[in-house]
């Protein structure tokens, strides 16, 4: 005979009946495996093991396998688990069982559970493929995407083509208030985040070059670097994860609505419909930002410099004025026109592209962000040596 | 198919060819089939949607109505087989004329598909703003009138977020009215709706096929209202994809095969005795 149980026992109950679940095995003397189950069967307390069971049915078979469940004073899905598991044991080496012994809840409930058999091909293949396979499904899988990427690229140009030919078809409202968004609203994170670079850059200056007795060279340092670069790319990157997010996000949403297809049957394109005046609204916006940003990331370095380094604002403006050429703010505002472009194209992609569920807006949004992200830092570095070779 | 009856459609195609010369015919669709990628959802279907009727496309979940609700209006492509509009080819028309066609449909989504940021009359109002030199008090006046006929008079100004969802059909209904459509389709238009709700829904489908003369495609699985609405039923068939019944749903309850009774008697008996609807 041998017993399983689970669960400490408790003292304050009255006696073994209401104890915790236990599975015991004696054969009886014509080759009948009888299982007696006793106590509180919970599945808080977890399922007891069938391995002490399956032993007795290894050694020298059973004719067959009957219970006895007089005992058990409560139940739950825990024995129907526990039997459930023991009935396959038994069917697979073709032992038969008798249920009657169990009472008639546990009875139906097994019979509900093996009513219908398991369909054919439903279960996920759960053999992962080597990591040389994996590296061969992730590059085969890049093929879809990437030619989705290039044919809205493609259709998105020829939706510009249009608009220059005065023959797109948009909301005059939605493009204001996307504008409205994508830029008026905006200037409160771009304030806080470029003043703060420009006086990261000054500090990180000043401490190296006080060294020299050249301090004054910070406002050479902080001018160059915000109007050159950091302007552009601290905004590109704000409005990455700002305005581009949002447009993955409501373009996925309405993806998910079927408002996209409501507009495609009404006969308008969504290209130039939901995305162009976005598009439209980041070029416009991205380069006024910037020269904003430019500004106050120099009023950041002026700030710095007269705190730290005392220089005082007229000498630290007429260094910066003569250190910044207008042709570094045109790049500057160049570049964060086209990072614009980038970071509009990548949100209204992710948009359209999104599944159609609430966790596929998610990956939209995130996947939005990382596209953006990663096109305006290629970018940068494009334009670094761009403009070395054509010597701006 | 063991049942004779002319409802019971075969499946080997007849060969077809040239524009479609029945001058009733209103939708024509030939050796449809249609796939996700490799996966076949339906193959070979061919009916015809006769002008001015309620044509019901019914069957079990997931066998591909609402799949075949979107190559009717042009969002998915078919893997073989045309659709054609009169005499004119959807399938092969190019973008142009497509556009065309697509503007004298209107579709009513399973949620309303309103736009969000705007307002019940913008939503109405945008077809009309894009393809009529209606001014905007004219429009505003349309608008507001195609919102009285689905009962939603004085609701102009709400924006879809602040009525229920049977008034978002509704009002999706409305849009889907804006361009007097010669054909109207329905995604499930009872889904998620109370049944007096839905029951209202019906009557104004029927009131409106026969005020404006539009045909009327209806995607749904609910009984009540494939008999109360329905003049012509095709049944797609989960098992077989494709389709195995075509008629109306009191005749084909009566003789179908053994499938469609069984879903139009919900699964009791083997349909003949089911009880009759209505």
């Amino acid at each position: 005979m041998v017993s399983v149980a689970s669960g400490a026992r408790s003292p304050d109950r009255a006696g073994a009946v209401s104890g915790p679940a236990e599975a015991s095995a004696a054969r009886s003397q014509d080759g009948v495996l009888v299982v007696r189950l006793a106590g509180r069967w919970h599945l808080k307390d977890g399922v007891p093991s069938t391995v002490p069971i399956e032993k007795e049915l290894t050694g020298e078979p059973p004719r067959c396998v009957s219970f006895d469940a007089v005992a058990v004073c409560g139940w739950d899905t825990s024995i129907i688990t526990f039997l459930t598991r023991l009935i396959s044991l038994c069917g697979a080496r073709g032992i038969e069982t008798d249920r009657s012994g169990l009472p008639e809840g546990i009875q139906r409930l097994i019979a509900l559970a093996e009513a219908v058999p398991e369909r054919q091909g439903a279960r996920q293949a759960a053999a992962a493929p080597s990591w040389l396979a994996r590296i061969g499904l992730a590059v085969l899988n890049l093929r879809e995407p990437v030619r989705d990427a290039l044919a809205f690229v493609g259709q998105i140009t020829l939706c510009i083509g249009k608009l220059l030919r005065g023959r797109a078809r948009y909301r005059r409202e939605d493009l204001l208030l996307l504008i409205q968004q994508a830029g008026g609203d905006a200037i409160g994170i771009v304030t806080l985040i470029s003043f703060l670079v420009g006086t990261i850059l000054a500090f990180v200056g000043a401490v190296q070059l006080e060294q020299f007795g050249a301090a004054i060279y910070v406002a050479d340092l902080v001018g160059i670097a915000m109007v050159r670069d950091m302007g552009a790319m601290m905004t590109a990157i704000v409005m990455a994860g700002r305005t581009g997010a949002a447009y993955a996000a409501q373009l996925g949403t309405m993806k998910v609505t079927q408002e996209v297809d409501a507009l495609t049957t009404m006969g308008m394109s969504p290209l130039e419909f939901l995305v162009l005046p976005r598009m439209i609204a980041l070029c416009l916006m991205m380069p006024l930002l910037c020269l904003y940003a430019d500004f106050l990331g120099i009023v950041g370095g002026m700030v710095v410099g007269g705190g730290m380094l005392r220089i005082a604002p007229l000498v630290y403006y007429n260094e910066t004025a003569q250190a910044v050429h207008l042709i570094d703010v045109a790049g500057g505002v160049f570049k964060a026109a086209v990072y614009g472009l980038l970071v509009a194209v990548s949100g209204c992609l992710r948009g359209m592209q999104c599944g159609s569920s609430a966790s596929a807006v998610g990956d939209a949004t995130t996947a939005a962000v990382v596209t953006s992200i990663v096109l305006i830092i290629t970018a940068c570095g494009l334009f670094s040596v761009i403009f070395y070779v054509l010597g701006i | 198919m063991e049942s004779p009856s002319p409802t019971t459609v075969t499946n080997g195609s007849a060969p077809h060819a040239g524009a479609p010369t029945d001058p009733t015919a209103h939708i024509t669709v030939r050796d449809l089939t249609m796939a996700y990628g490799s996966l076949v959802v339906m193959r070979n279907l061919n009916f015809i949607v006769t002008r001015g009727e309620v044509f019901v496309i019914m069957g079990g979940s997931g066998c591909g109505k609402s799949t075949l609700l979107r190559h009717l209006i042009g969002l998915n492509e078919p893997a073989t087989g045309e659709i054609w509009y009169g005499t004119e080819n959807f399938t092969r028309a190019d973008p142009a004329h497509r556009q065309a066609m697509v503007q004298r449909f209107g579709v009513l989504y399973q949620s309303g598909a309103l736009f969000s940021s705007m307002t019940l009359a913008e939503n109405v109002g945008l077809p009309l703003q894009e393809y009529t030199d209606l001014d905007a008090a004219e429009i505003r006046e349309v608008a507001s009138l195609k919102l009285a006929l689905v009962g939603l008079k004085g609701f102009e100004d709400y924006y879809p977020s602040q009525i229920s969802g049977g008034m978002q059909k509704r009002a999706g209904l409305a849009r889907a009215m804006a361009l007097d459509p010669e054909v109207l389709f329905f995604d499930e238009p009872s889904a998620g709706l109370d049944p007096i709700s839905s029951r209202l829904l019906d009557d104004l489908i029927l009131e409106l096929r026969n005020s404006l003369g539009a045909t009327i495609v209806v995607v749904t699985h609910e009984l009540a209202s494939i008999f109360a609405i329905a003049t012509t039923c095709v049944f797609l068939d989960v098992e077989t994809r494709t389709m195995t019944a075509l008629g109306p749903p009191q005749e084909l309850l009566r003789s179908g095969g053994a499938n469609v009774r069984r879903f139009l008697s919900r699964g009791e008996a083997n349909g003949a005795e089911g009880r009759p609807h209505g």
